[in-house]
């Protein structure tokens, strides 16, 4: 349909989401961006946060994902994210445990000598942080 | 010659013996059923980041800011091998398959000059090459697929390259592996991993006009930039591919066991009714001489 933007959402591990929708916003590094059919073609770094998709004019399904890869064509929107799951099921507690932990390690490092573990943690602390922030928008 | 006991016994332990080879066969085809399900949900995602890799790559082509990862090194001396195995045996030419493929390419990359590494997947790969290479295996890794295989262990083993990349360990990675083609086939294949191969140029030659897809690639923008986005998603390739090799290898392996096990259970089913029969043939041998001696014996008197 040319109405439509064929969305998919794709983890190492399967297909998550693959459907035709009306829109999506896609948390890109560099602000937030909508998708709708005739896009342009970009490629975009995603930064933690949720993924709206619309239909009929609403929002009807919203996404956490940890950070990932859009690749957005004038008919197609895929995203590749290394974890993603439905807002609702987000345990708010969980979340506030998981950005408790992460704090807890950027701030007393274990290992401060190796760079990679450090960047390691600081993304762990902003995927926390965005989960946190979905849980309650959620 | 044996007795009639002695057949008895060898028989009971056939029997057994067949029973666990069965046992097993279902135990494995059980599990490749799964390992290939998890396969196919994986190839979703390699090959939609195969293809934003292959636009990234053909749009900034051979500029100077082209990652190591991608570009290489400038040099081709140090190779490192990364020899995907089982950690157990028991399934038929599976893992030979695998060494014998790594051994004939090592050979000829020495013959070629060229100094070479290997960090072993599996504990099977280590056995039979350490034979030959003892001394240049870098590492083994073991335990990957005791229950099934885990993206953050094919991560971590990315990012462990990437590190050794970057130390300047090695030059060029390959990935040797049994790929998945069906239950009862696995293709051994060698891939390269580092530096990052550009397909675009050799398929352009083969067919300019279906690749259109690469004109559009060219137009593609970027957030934030190429190089940025490229830096990310190359390290993350490596995981990606990583797991993608021990996936099929998984599932090559129980196809492999199931074939194997498979055949050794038929074998064993051949060699039941031979011995039962030779098991008849000697009984009724006994039998026999038994009437004939006592009728031997009631004649005599």
């Amino acid at each position: 349909m040319a109405d439509q933007v064929e969305f998919e959402l794709v983890s190492p591990a399967k297909l998550l989401v693959s459907e035709a929708v009306e829109m999506v916003v896609v948390p890109g590094v560099e602000g937030d961006f909508g998708v709708l059919p005739g896009h342009a073609p970009v490629i975009s770094q995603v930064r933690p946060g949720v993924i709206d998709i619309h239909g009929d004019g609403k929002v009807i399904r919203r996404i956490f994902v940890a950070g990932g890869f859009a690749e957005v064509t004038t008919e197609r929107c895929t995203v590749l994210a290394e974890e993603a799951r439905p807002v609702e099921d987000i345990d708010a507690a969980q979340a506030e445990q998981r950005l408790v932990a992460a704090r807890t390690a950027v701030e007393h490092p274990t290992d401060d000598a190796d760079p990679g573990e450090a960047r390691a943690r600081a993304r762990e602390l902003r995927v926390a942080e965005a989960q946190v922030m979905a849980a309650q928008q959620g | 010659m044996p007795n009639l006991k002695d057949l008895r016994l060898r028989i009971t332990s056939v029997k057994s013996t067949r029973k666990i080879t069965a046992a097993m066969k279902m135990v494995a085809a059980s599990k490749l059923k799964r390992a290939q399900e998890q396969a196919e949900a994986a190839r979703p995602y390699a090959e939609r980041m195969e293809r934003m890799l292959g636009s990234l790559a053909a749009s900034i082509g051979e500029t100077q800011s082209a990652p190591p990862l991608l570009a290489g090194t400038d040099r081709d001396h140090t190779h490192l091998l990364v020899v995907v195995t089982s950690d157990r045996g028991l399934c038929g030419g599976f893992n030979g398959q695998v060494v014998r493929g790594a051994r004939a390419r090592i050979n000829q990359l020495r013959a070629d000059g060229k100094e070479v590494k290997i960090l072993c997947l599996g504990r099977k790969g280590r056995d039979g090459l350490k034979r030959y290479f003892e001394t240049i295996i870098v590492d083994t890794v073991e335990g990957l697929t005791r229950r099934h295989v885990l993206f953050e262990d094919a991560d971590d083993l990315g990012a462990r390259l990437a590190k050794m990349f970057e130390d300047g360990e090695f030059d060029v990675c390959t990935l040797v592996y049994n790929r998945f083609k069906s239950a009862i086939s696995q293709e051994f294949t060698v891939q390269q991993l580092i530096p990052f191969p550009v397909m675009g140029t050799e398929e352009e030659e083969k067919d300019q006009e279906p690749k259109r897809d690469d004109a559009l690639a060219a137009i593609y923008e970027f957030e934030p930039d190429e190089e940025t986005i490229l830096a990310d998603l190359l390290p993350r390739n490596l995981g990606v591919q990583m797991y993608r090799a021990m996936l099929e290898s998984y599932a090559g392996e129980h196809g492999a066991r199931m074939a194997a096990m498979d055949s050794a259970t038929r074998n064993a089913g051949d060699m039941i009714d031979r011995l039962e029969l030779s098991y008849n043939r000697k009984r009724q041998a006994a039998i026999t001489t038994e009437m004939i001696e006592i009728v031997s014996g009631a004649e005599a008197l």
